[in-house]
């Protein structure tokens, strides 16, 4: 049975961070808005209760809060050529499965990115040129600048009440914060946590290395706080159960006790949940957008007719979306031309791990984000002249794990996984423990790009979206130099035990451990219609009732985590539409 | 929407009311602002597992299983051992529930052995690898001890079964190796996980390495114990069970 629902001025695809966060701006701008999420329902104090403690099994291993592969997957293949096969089972893009989306199982890492990644292109060509670049890279601005989003920054870290030390603010250096950030407008909302003991060790050591240790700004907050929607957010108390689990203690900044407690006290505000978008609706001439078609939980078909249609889906959803409804021109790796899908980005990750001797490092004292951080090889924050790689890496230790399952085969060199001899090195790993994460750029390349997979369908027979990804050699070279300072920090913070991995160093894969679940691009924002789908306000080049904001407007990947980027962006973009788009309908950007 | 999709559906449309606001599908829900009806339902009750009885495995799966776990993890001075913390229970457990039947899989085809990178593509379920690999497993005993691996002495279990984790010890019908680490990781989430699940009897695993389970708040300790040992009774969802 089909039905069609009472059109609104605006439907919003999707109820996570970006989701949510549009919808407040425009319901509070008086816009009758309607968000169709896939997920349930979820409440804080009842979907989330501290009265129940939070288990490792059902959380971290049975991941139940994710979105499951039977309900949507992707195809993987590392190059033209290869058969993409689906990812089965559960696997490194922790995707989330109800309202709040992966903002409320997140890590809560909570990064401004530098001036520079925002505008890669114009900084590396002016510093090295176009001989910096390796074969096949591409590399191009947002459209929008730091100093553009800057405000949009400030207020969304005043809804998350992120907390951190500032480095930088209106120009001037701050002690104890990160020397390198874009110049900030005022300090975090609330102060930086206590550091765990990996973290001291880690200051300590890249002190005397002449580095600039500061604590990685979070989503778990510092002290007491009101947010900019006047919601009270709690303290965080370091229970150690942040990444996968939701946070009954109104600790974690999350769409759930940031934004959707004020959001459903508005009488302009109507989610469906439950129900699956299944296409974009336009006009056949593929001018406007009429609004969305989706299926609910009973296989019906329904409708939603919209003046506006924002898609706010998980990164390759959005892109999946684009191409399953036949928007814009999808990209065409052999002729390079084409936008949807193109400029496909992961995150290249680097590793130190590590074991003392005789030491507590009480893992199990943790946030997701307890991390302390130099910028020192980030960005373009030092000189590659001569390196033949451009970017670098966030280089942290982070303490986020502490839970016995996940930790019972991390051993020292040569140790039993299994027998007496397990239970020795397990006794003792599990306090020796300590790990330094190079978290690195990943710039788009011609070969990595998203379509459509021609064999694989999902449960009402669409076809999956195909990921065709692999590490390309920039990658590879700044890889292994950020492997190298993460292992030197190690020796100097006294590890007797050191190993040093560079992912990039291998094929990509779904489901290597301790991989980032970060994907960028796809539906990128940029200058340029031939190669963007959207303008500077992520609005679509053709369609210009048609938004599509997260991290597949990002042309390229910082040495961050996206969340706050995802943030700021949607709040620049949702200022445009309020201020311009609404009294003057059609395109913001005229070439 | 069309009237006659209406009818058809068996409903009596009054005036332009939405239809979406009189079918009710199984789950999907529609809140609308400022109304106050958004209140999420709780999660499910704690059920503790029932160890008294096997609700999976056969009496003698359930043997052999316990034989090979209490050799992955043995009873020593650091704790007991496998099957008497319950880690049997615990697979049999999880091999009736969602995780035995791969319930959150993509199990759709074809299915295409690929590159290692692209991750496991059979489509076997957790509880038919058990049924499959325990037989597997004793009948390669059988043929390289003329007995049942439970017969064995610990030095030949031991030697066996770094055969079968290696692949030198082979199986017809799915990969030994795969099995192996699957046995691996399923007696060590017996171990270490929860004790409402079947496992980790008295909080044996989290007592040899000094986890302390699910404490609330470490406020008071973040700074005053960092890097010093911490001695506390652990805390399970059962209490101090």
């Amino acid at each position: 049975m089909n039905y069609k629902r009472p059109k609104a001025d605006v439907v919003i695809i999707g109820l996570g961070w970006s989701g949510s966060t549009m919808a407040e701006e425009l319901t509070r701008a008086g816009l009758n808005v309607v968000a169709i999420e896939r997920g349930a329902w979820r409440e804080t104090s009842t979907s989330f209760p501290t009265t129940r403690d939070p288990d490792e099994l059902s959380g971290s291993v049975r991941k139940e809060i994710l979105q499951a592969p039977v309900t949507e997957t992707y195809t993987v293949r590392n190059k033209v050529g290869q058969t993409a096969l689906p990812l089965r089972k559960y696997h490194n893009l922790t995707l989330g499965n109800n309202v709040g989306g992966a903002g409320t199982h997140w890590a809560g890492a909570s990064w401004r990115w530098l001036p520079f990644d925002h505008q890669p292109h114009t900084h590396v060509m002016q510093r090295y040129g176009a001989g910096q670049l390796v074969d096949g890279l591409i590399l191009q601005d947002w459209g929008v600048t730091y100093d553009d989003l800057e405000p949009f920054y400030d207020r969304f870290e005043k809804i998350a009440g992120t907390s951190g030390t500032a480095g930088v603010i209106n120009g001037q250096r701050q002690p104890g914060g990160n020397p390198f950030e874009g110049s900030r407008s005022g300090p975090f909302p609330t102060p930086a946590l206590e550091r765990s003991r990996a973290n001291v060790l880690f200051t300590q050591a890249a002190t005397r290395l002449g580095y600039n240790p500061f604590p990685v700004p979070s989503a778990m907050i510092g002290a007491p706080y009101t947010n900019a929607l006047g919601l009270n957010l709690a303290p965080c108390t370091y229970c150690g159960y942040c990444q996968l689990y939701g946070c009954g203690n109104w600790s974690k900044s999350s769409p759930n006790i940031c934004i959707l407690p004020v959001l459903m006290q508005r009488t302009n505000f109507t989610l469906v949940t439950e129900c699956e978008v299944l296409r974009i609706n336009t006009t056949p001439d593929k001018k406007m957008a009429t609004g969305v078609t989706f299926i609910d939980s009973d296989g019906n078909t329904g409708e939603q007719p919209a003046d506006i249609v924002i898609t706010a889906t998980f990164t390759l959803d959005n892109t999946r979306l684009m191409l399953l409804s036949g928007i814009s021109t999808p990209y065409d790796v052999a002729s390079g031309q084409g936008v949807v899908g193109r400029a496909f980005t992961f995150q290249t990750l680097s590793w130190a791990f590590m074991f003392f001797e005789n030491e507590y490092m009480n893992p199990f004292m943790n946030t997701g984000a307890l991390a302390t951080q130099i910028d020192d090889f980030n960005g373009d924050n030092f000189d590659h002249t001569g390196l033949g790689f451009i970017g670098g890496a966030g280089i942290q230790s982070l303490s986020n794990q502490g839970l016995p399952i996940g930790m019972a085969g991390l051993l020292p060199k040569g140790s039993p996984q299994w027998g007496k001899g397990w239970k020795q090195a397990f006794q003792r790993g599990y306090q020796n423990y300590a790990q330094i994460q190079g978290q690195g750029t990943s710039f788009a390349h011609r070969e990595q790009f998203l379509d459509l997979d021609p064999t694989y369908k999902d449960r009402y027979g669409r076809p999956l979206l195909r990921i065709t990804f692999d590490y390309n050699e920039n990658d590879r070279r700044s890889g292994r130099f950020i492997r190298d300072r993460c292992v030197e920090i190690a020796r100097e913070m006294g590890a007797t035990e050191v190993g040093g991995d560079s992912f990039a160093d291998r094929p990509y894969s779904g489901y290597t451990p301790w991989d980032s679940s970060h994907v960028q691009g796809g539906v990128t924002m940029g200058e340029d219609p031939r190669t963007s789908v959207q303008n500077r306000y992520q609005q679509n080049w053709d369609i210009p009732n048609l938004f599509v904001i997260g991290a597949s407007s990002f042309p390229n990947n910082a040495g961050y985590n996206p969340t706050v980027v995802v943030g700021a962006t949607t709040l620049w973009t949702a200022k445009a539409i309020i201020d311009q788009y609404i009294r003057n309908p059609g395109p913001l950007v005229r070439l | 929407m069309k009237r006659r999709d209406v009818m058809k559906g068996g409903l009596v449309l009054l005036a332009t009311t939405t239809l979406a606001s009189i079918y009710k599908p199984a789950y999907s829900r529609t809140y609308v602002g400022g109304t106050g009806m958004w209140k999420a339902a709780p999660p499910p009750p704690l059920s503790v597992v029932d160890p008294t009885r096997l609700v999976y495995l056969t009496p003698q799966e359930a043997r052999l299983v316990g034989a090979v776990f209490d050799i992955l993890i043995p009873a020593d001075e650091l704790g007991m051992g496998a099957t008497e913390a319950g880690c049997v229970t615990f697979l049999d457990h999880q091999l009736a529930g969602p995780y035995g039947s791969a319930a959150k899989d993509y199990r759709l085809g074809p299915v295409v052995e690929g590159l290692p990178q692209q991750g496991p593509q059979g489509i076997m379920t957790p509880a038919e690898m058990y049924r499959t690999g325990l037989a597997e497993l004793e009948h390669a005993a059988h043929a390289e001890f003329n007995k049942s691996f439970l017969d064995l002495s610990e030095e030949q279990k031991i030697t066996f079964l770094k055969g079968v984790e290696g692949g030198t010890i082979s199986f017809d019908t799915l990969k030994s190796d795969q099995f192996f680490v699957l046995m691996l990781q399923n007696v060590r989430e017996g171990y270490l996980a929860d004790p409402m699940y079947g496992g980790n009897r008295d909080m044996v695993g989290w007592k040899l390495v000094g986890f302390p389970g699910a404490i609330y708040d470490y406020r008071d300790w973040i700074v005053s114990k960092r890097g010093k040992k911490i001695d506390v009774h652990p805390v399970s969802l059962l209490g101090r069970a």
